[in-house]
């Protein structure tokens, strides 16, 4: 028997296999359905339905199909709504600065500086996250009230003579309420992507001569970025639809879109209203979302992912 | 390329014939054809995308061939799916279920067989002494150590009976005290149960150790199928010379040839004649040739009453000790580049200092001609 | 790391910090004891009163049996999908993977009163009463990717090759999947059911437009709040809904790390977040 072993570059004569889409790609595919299908029927399914509501009309309980831009002409133009709306994006916002720039330090803290029990700590800031959201909020009610547990605290103290006021019912109250509420979302996408950071790199840096504070601004915050920009997104687009918060502690002035959107689906009995409101909100929000992302892209390089 | 000399009753266990795999417009593999033999340790030896893995995951089953086909124990595997082939496989990453017990995992596979209790405890108590794991089996198989956990996987794999044993990387984990004693072990075990090994590696020295013959890949390609000693005194070409330990390359020309004979004249060493069967290289006429000489091939010449065949006269241009052997750079006179020679440091011998002229002794034995 | 010989200020904000997310959480059982109808300071002394009040509740008793009945079958719902998810994201290329990952895991970002709404709108226009199943068509999509993020950290903690081996042990697939992904993935399994769980028992703005006549536990604990007697009872829910969470947790935690024990450092169920 002779034994041969050569690098042939003969033409195979073999019949040549199927191209794509291979084996692989098909059982994704199959084990991916029935969460896809889900996503399509209680998620696509809905908005598509609400989008084409919004161009609807309705008369007490008779929904007229005709479509029709007016619920938006109306969502667009009522100086009420449109001080809602903004009042609303506002208030996300200053959550959102307030919530990231409290949450960073944390998220810096536990990445660089504790070495025990990490998980622990992760664990411990996500505990109160799970307390009911309604009581969470209820209770910023009960600490932030005339006589209520920070007044009471800062008058033992001989801080203050009379409460202070500005603190509850209005929006600053939200703001609180709603960066406490949010703290964990903003805290874990920081920290991970800080414990993404090779330590080695920043022993590169200050090899390289750049001191404590430099070595920050060019190494840590650059490579923090993309769990900051997550932070960001993950807590500004769901505040805006918040309406529990605004109603328990914002009293009139701190009153939201999603209130309204609220009483348009309940007692003013004018769904198609409260889509065209739903929708122009998402809309809005998902433009200032981009453009976000868009902004960042350009102005960092390197993969901002 | 020429034929290997055939053990005299060895069957064909592998046969693969114009394998190819294509990843879009990569070959991963490109037209491989080789016949492993029932028995014996095979190595599939070459850098980190030669396709040598690819290879070894389409005999397991694991990956599917763009063309060609691959036949073990004379039956074709298209078409047959990982858990009906009669081979097995020791993973780089060893795959030790951990939720399962070392015992457990060696019994694995039996479980099909549906054995008796006392006849499987039996077989696994066997399979772990077999890689000198006796009485761990009760043992959690994460608690178990890097060298451990490949004699678990080695045992679990063997259990099996396979007519071939598929090792991908298996000792590329272990630090390098562990993996030599390994690679003799390993050598012994298969000397043992007498089943075909397939070893894919990348490690040179690893493959020569342990292999009965060797097949060298790049870019999807065998370049050489042989014997480690064939494989090292022989190499097919430049590549392969230089990827199997250090290889001394000089530009020569091809000024004759007769009968058994090809005459040469080398830069720096001057006219030799070579026999035909220390050439690689087609030689038509007058031809450039590429000249191989190993290390260890040349001497230098420390005493006046030292002599060799040839002998040429250079300087040192660089020493590096090894403890047992020392490394010199030697540059000769109409050489390119100074060429090294290896001498073991034997009692007595002074290691030469840089500056130094030295004597080079070589001989027409030394020389290879490559493509 | 460099450490001031002072004090040190990030240790002291992050103490803060805590102080600050603690809080409400911390008044909770306070107010809950407290021997006086109205939340709020001084204290007026030790009472197991509204603990005892919940008994005789049976509005209350009632919306906890709806909650549960929610709860757990959303829970196995978006489990069952979670692990289908994870596994495809974890495991197989496929066309078009990360634009219907992105569209699965989409309600993290969304607001949940835009999911509600649109569910309401369809519900109502295809003429189905709204009801606890309604309930749970809203939970089990907001879950679903809080399954698939604690799940996908389970399915790509484990090694592939321990599947190749399997098969090449001579098993089939399905068994493969019985005898090693399974056992291996368990531990994440059971910590996504404990986290669906808890996340639907506490959800309110889904429940609150998508339930019919049965209130989940929430809905019934947002009408109270408007009662400023009931308030009391209501805090010694909360107290013990936090307490029953925390035990969830606790459990949902420890699975999931033995589920990743073997692979270094680890964070929580926010892998899948970023």
């Amino acid at each position: 028997m002779t034994m041969v072993a050569s690098s042939t570059s003969v033409a195979s004569t073999a019949k040549p296999q199927k191209p794509r889409l291979n084996k692989d790609g098909a059982s994704g595919l199959t084990l991916i359905s029935p969460p896809l299908l889900y996503a399509l029927l209680m998620l696509a399914a809905p908005l598509l339905m609400v989008i084409t509501f919004s161009f609807w009309t309705q008369n007490y309980l008779d929904i007229d199909r005709t479509l029709t831009l007016k619920n938006y002409a109306e969502a667009w133009t009522d100086p009420l709504y449109r001080l809602l709306m903004l009042r609303s994006l506002a208030i996300s916002g200053v959550v959102t600065v307030v919530t990231v720039l409290l949450a960073f330090p944390i998220a810096y803290y536990l990445s660089f500086r504790v070495t025990k029990h990490k998980a622990l700590w992760i664990f411990l800031i996500t505990i109160p996250f799970w307390t009911s959201y309604l009581l969470r909020v209820f209770l910023w009610k009960v600490i932030l009230g005339y006589n209520g547990v920070f007044n009471s605290g800062l008058k033992m103290l001989g801080l203050i003579t009379e409460p202070l006021t500005f603190i509850l019912y209005n929006a600053n109250a939200v703001v609180i309420a709603l960066a406490h509420a949010w703290a964990p979302f903003a805290i874990l996408p920081i920290f991970i992507s800080l414990e993404k950071i090779d330590r080695s790199l920043l022993e590169a840096a200050e090899d390289l001569g750049d001191g404590p504070v430099r070595r920050f601004f060019r190494v840590t915050l650059p490579l923090a970025m993309p769990g900051v920009i997550a932070a960001t997104l993950i807590v500004f687009i769901p505040t805006v639809g918040d309406f529990v918060t605004p109603k328990l502690v914002g009293g009139n002035d701190g009153l939201m879109i999603a209130n309204m959107i609220q009483v348009q689906f309940g007692k003013a009995n004018n769904a198609p209203l409260g889509a065209a409101l739903a929708i122009s909100a998402m809309l809005i929000v998902a433009l200032i979302s981009f453009v976000f992302i868009w902004l960042n892209r350009r102005f960092t390089t390197g993969d901002g992912k | 390329m020429s034929d290997i000399p055939t053990a005299a009753d060895a069957r064909t266990i592998i046969d693969a014939r114009n394998v190819t795999k294509h990843y879009g417009d990569v070959k991963a593999l490109d037209g491989i054809s080789a016949e492993i033999r029932e028995g014996e340790f095979f190595s599939l030896l070459g850098p980190s995308g030669c396709g040598k893995t690819t290879l070894l995951r389409m005999i397991a089953g694991f990956d599917e061939l763009t063309s060609g086909t691959i036949a073990i124990n004379g039956e074709p595997m298209a078409g047959v799916p990982a858990n009906l082939r009669p081979t097995n496989m020791v993973f780089q990453s060893y795959a030790i279920f951990p939720h399962l017990t070392v015992a457990e995992n060696v019994a694995y596979g039996l479980r099909r067989k549906k054995l008796p209790k006392e006849e499987l405890q039996r077989e696994v108590e066997a399979a772990l002494e077999m890689v000198d794991l006796g009485g761990y089996g009760p043992r959690a198989s994460h608690a178990m150590s890097g060298g451990q956990r490949q004699r678990v996987a080695l045992a679990r794999a063997l259990i099996m009976r396979p007519k071939v044993l598929l090792l991908d990387e298996p000792l590329s984990a272990l630090d390098k005290k562990l993996r030599e004693q390994m690679q003799v072990e390993l050598r012994r075990l298969q000397r043992a149960v007498g089943i075909t090994f397939i070893l894919v590696t990348h490690d040179q020295e690893e493959a020569l150790i342990m292999s009965d013959r060797i097949a060298v890949m790049f870019d999807g390609r065998i370049s050489q199928l042989a014997t480690p000693q064939e494989l090292y005194r022989l190499p097919a070409n430049r590549r392969v010379a230089s990827f199997i330990g250090v290889m001394n390359f000089l530009d020569g020309t091809v000024i004759g040839e007769d009968g058994d004979a090809v005459h040469l004249d080398i830069a720096a060493l001057g006219k030799v004649s070579v026999p035909k069967s220390q050439c690689k290289s087609r030689i038509d006429g007058t031809a450039p040739a590429h000249v191989g000489i190993r290390p260890e091939m040349l001497t230098i010449l420390f005493d006046e009453t030292e002599q060799a065949e040839r002998e040429v006269t250079g300087t040192i241009s660089d020493v590096v000790y090894y403890g047992d052997m020392t490394y010199y750079d030697v540059q000769l006179p109409g050489a390119e580049k100074p060429i090294t020679i290896s001498m073991r440091n034997t009692a007595g011998r002074a290691v030469l200092e840089i500056g130094a002229t030295a004597r080079v002794g070589w001989g027409s034995e030394s020389i290879v001609v490559l493509d | 790391m460099r450490r001031g010989t002072g004090i040190n200020w990030l240790a002291v904000y992050a103490v803060a910090y805590m102080v600050f997310l603690y809080a409400p959480a911390i008044l909770l059982p306070i107010f809950a004891v407290n021997d006086s109808t109205i939340i709020a300071f001084p204290l007026r002394g030790f009472t197991g009163k509204w603990f005892a009040d919940l008994w005789s509740s049976e509005a209350l008793q009632a919306s906890a049996l709806n909650s549960l009945y929610v709860a757990v079958s959303t829970c196995i719902v978006s489990t069952l999908l979670g692990v289908c998810a994870a596994r495809a994201a974890t495991r197989y290329p496929f066309p078009g993977k990360k634009g219907i990952m992105g569209f699965i895991m989409l309600p993290l970002v969304l607001p949940e009163i835009i999911v509600a709404v649109a569910l309401l709108v369809v519900l109502v226009q295809l003429g189905l009463d709204l009801s606890l199943w309604t309930v749970v068509l809203g939970h089990v999509l907001v879950c679903t990717p809080f399954s698939i993020a604690v799940l996908s950290s389970a399915f790509q903690g484990m090694d592939r090759s321990l599947e190749e081996a399997s098969l090449d042990l001579g098993e089939t697939r399905f068994n493969t999947f019985r005898r090693v992904t399974l056992p291996l993935v368990m531990p994440g399994i059971i910590s996504s059911l404990l986290i669906t769980f808890t996340i639907s028992l506490d959800e309110f703005i889904i429940a609150f437009f998508l339930t019919g006549t049965d209130a989940t536990l929430p809905v019934y604990i947002w009408s109270q709040l408007r009662f400023p007697a009931k308030l009391p009872s209501v805090m010694a829910l909360g107290t013990i809904l936090l307490l029953v969470t925390i035990v969830l947790l606790i459990l949902a935690e420890w699975f999931r790390r033995r589920s990743t024990a073997r692979r270094g450092e680890d964070i929580s169920i926010a892998g899948g977040l970023a």
